[in-house]
């Protein structure tokens, strides 16, 4: 059957004028809104086991946002943050970087996602031309490689290759004055674990050639019982062990390797211990556990630091993680990058970013820098120390040096073939 | 592989007293969730999937326990006695309604508590991930048995679950409870008939199988970390402990479970990169070569 258009106004018509009147009246206030506040997205992980990647880095974002709106916002326009909780799943963190700006009308994201997440942003990011700063992915490979390089895309988070290199020659000065020469490794068994633990080696390896990997293990991730790895590592008789565990992996590691007398038998690395998530739950934390800077409040030894820590504990009653300075710092870029810009407008910003150095309380001297060649941070505090049992549980940390790093980042970047 | 590395630790007594309790260690812990998991499909003729749950909520409620009054002992005791109130009220308020229900009815039954109980744990202890600590009590030097390293914790943990199965054992079988237990799993109609309450007897059982778990829990709280959903890496090894053991044996729900705490303990020293894929691959053998389990009885 063929239908026929009937002459006069038809429903669709109808409906079609009404919509447009109702957008023509609803429009200035729309136009408004736009013009005054500014809509960040965040896609973060704020439910399942890693929560508190995704609650402590929007309580440090939210800090800092209440700071800037104090001030009377980016260029003019109060930042009204949108969080959006991923759940850990890349695809729904893309799915809701997507609808962030597509439907929610955010302007910028700040991307909150574990590694694996954060890759999947990434090419929302690429594909919808918006300005992003990924906040939490520490792989090296998201900024490293030139695949990856789009010129609205930023990260605001210490690095893998950064972490392996200050660590290992760390590693390798104790190792040297102690004569510990056979070394154990234990590491979750993904892509983090095994990267993190194959770069240390590589440079621990470096910086004292005599140092032999005599016993390899790779638990599961969030495995609960490490019972048979630690007795493995026991018979092995290492003089060292490095480890990656992190969070309540770690933290139960270290309680059963207590019950087997396991740090009094030898020099143990740990890169993820000094962070308050893990250094504040351990009920018996064994001193002298070698350890990287996470967070912590009295590294670098500033008052700007100190403080911040501070009032972050005052605000929501628990110190900040690493997750949370680099997500505070990520809104402190933003803020100086729209002043220099003097405009919200993204690529403008991003421009403004790119080589940005700015003034940071967990800058190694006070600053850090947005790199403009491969747009990620540098020159934020690195370091290793060992533990306490109690506050501030890493007493003397041991400052990385960024000369160093540069030289052999671009030798490794030189050998991965990124450059 | 490292067959090596295994071959030299057989011939050493260091080496062999160290790995085996340390499979001893895993398989006692497994033992405890898998016989009350084992218990409740025997009598009630139920998956208990949410049996996990238990054994998290033992956790924490050992945990709290010791925070609260600093005493290791009441902290075992209420993530025992704790877990075993809940699984009388767990039981009687909602498991009791899907007992004649099809087995997709009371798997989402329990799938749906397995979510609410971790979401429960969450809005009261926190998403974040705790620690108990060791017990001052406990915090010795381990000892040295010829030569091999055994943490005297470990030794309590070892007792404690073997007097559990010891009494579980004798009281099925021996006690008058025990014969009413083993005829209400045999025929509940003619048992009832008889002027026995078996709501009681289920109530009673699921009481117990969920305190056996909490027991676990609360043994491991002070050496795992405490997170919501803690329970469910523990029921999927539980599960491979039943099934190579027998669905609703107890003895084989010990067996099965030494023996994947054996083949752990050892696994990782020969096969350090296929210690998961083993305990899978003896449970396929076992399951092949006698589908009913190692101590199950043939299908009713």
């Amino acid at each position: 059957m063929k239908r026929t258009r009937k002459p006069g106004v038809s429903r669709r018509t109808t409906l079609a004028l009404m919509g447009a009147g109702a957008a023509t009246l609803a429009a200035p206030w729309v136009a408004r809104a736009q013009a005054k506040t500014i809509k960040i997205g965040m896609p973060t992980i704020l439910s399942g086991r890693v929560a508190q990647l995704g609650t402590s880095s929007r309580n440090a974002v939210l800090l800092e946002v209440e700071k800037v709106n104090a001030a009377g916002g980016l260029a003019g326009r109060p930042i009204e943050m949108v969080i959006r909780d991923s759940k850990g799943q890349p695809q729904e963190a893309a799915r809701i970087a997507r609808e962030l700006v597509n439907t929610d009308g955010c302007e910028m994201l700040l991307d909150g996602e574990a590694s694996s997440g954060s890759f999947a942003v990434h090419e929302v990011a690429r594909d919808l031309g918006v300005l992003c700063i990924h906040t939490c992915s520490e792989a090296s490979s998201l900024t490293a490689d030139p695949k990856q390089h789009i010129p609205n895309a930023f990260r605001c988070v210490r690095q893998g290759i950064h972490d392996s290199i200050v660590g290992a020659s760390y590693a390798a000065g104790i190792a040297k004055t102690k004569g510990l020469k056979k070394w154990a490794t234990c590491s979750p068994d993904y892509a983090y674990g095994r990267d993190t633990t194959g770069e240390f080696v590589l440079y621990l390896k470096k910086f004292a050639p005599d140092v032999e990997i005599i016993s390899e293990s790779w638990p599961k991730l969030f495995q609960p019982d490490y019972t048979d790895v630690i007795t493995k590592i026991l018979q092995a008789k290492p003089q060292a062990l490095y480890s990656c565990l992190w969070g309540g992996d770690l933290t139960s590691y270290i309680d059963q390797a207590n019950i087997y007398a396991m740090f009094t038998q030898m020099e143990v690395f740990a890169v993820n211990m000094a962070d308050y998530t893990a250094l504040t739950v351990v009920k018996n934390l064994p001193k002298g556990i070698h350890s990287g800077d996470r967070y912590i409040k009295t590294f670098p030894a500033t008052p700007e630091n100190a403080a911040w820590g501070d009032a972050y504990k005052a605000k929501y009653n628990e110190y900040p993680t690493n997750w949370s300075w680099q997500n505070a710092t990520a809104v402190m870029f933003l803020n100086e990058a729209v002043k220099k810009a003097g405009s919200t407008d993204g690529k403008k910003v991003a421009e403004a970013l790119t080589g940005l150095t700015i003034k940071c309380p967990f800058g190694a001297d006070g600053t850090v820098t947005m790199r403009a060649d491969d747009h990620t941070l540098v020159g934020y505090a690195i370091g290793w120390g060992t533990t306490i049992p109690q506050e501030p549980y890493v007493p003397d940390v041991k400052a990385g040096d960024w000369k160093t790093i540069f030289e052999l980042e671009a030798e490794w970047k030189k050998s991965k073939g990124y450059t | 592989m490292d067959l090596d590395a295994l071959a030299s630790c057989f011939a050493s007594p260091a080496c062999l007293v160290t790995q085996t309790t340390s499979g001893l260690i895993i398989g006692m812990l497994l033992f405890l969730v898998a016989v009350g998991l084992t218990l409740i499909f025997g009598v009630l003729k139920v998956v208990n999937f949410s049996h996990g749950a238990f054994y998290m909520f033992g956790a924490y409620f050992a945990m709290t326990a010791y925070q609260v009054t600093g005493s290791f002992a009441l902290a075992m005791l209420c993530g025992a006695g704790g877990t075993a109130i809940l699984g009388l009220i767990f039981e009687r308020a909602f498991m009791s309604r899907v007992y004649g229900a099809d087995v997709l009815m009371q798997l989402l039954v329990c799938y749906a508590f397995v979510l609410i109980f971790d979401d429960v744990v969450r809005m009261i202890w926190g998403p974040e991930f705790k620690s108990m600590g060791m017990p001052a009590a406990f915090q010795v030097a381990p000892l040295f048995i010829a030569g091999g390293v055994v943490p005297p914790y470990y030794l309590l943990l070892i007792g404690v679950a073997l007097a559990a199965a010891v009494i579980l054992g004798l009281g099925l079988a021996r006690t008058r409870i025990g014969k009413v237990i083993r005829a209400a799993a045999h025929n509940p109609g003619m048992v009832s008939a008889l002027g026995i309450n078996t709501g009681l007897i289920y109530g009673g059982v699921f009481a117990l199988g969920g305190m056996l778990a909490g027991l676990a829990g609360a043994l491991a709280a002070p050496v795992r970390s405490l997170t919501p959903g803690m329970g469910f890496s523990v029921l999927i090894e539980s599960f491979i402990v039943t099934v190579i053991g027998g669905m609703g044996s107890i003895l084989g729900a010990l067996i099965g479970a030494l023996l994947i705490g054996l083949i752990r303990s050892f696994g990782s020293l020969g096969f350090p990169l296929f210690t998961e894929g083993l305990m899978y691959l003896f449970m396929v053998i076992v399951l092949v070569s006698r589908p009913t389990g190692l101590f199950g009885k043939e299908a009713a």
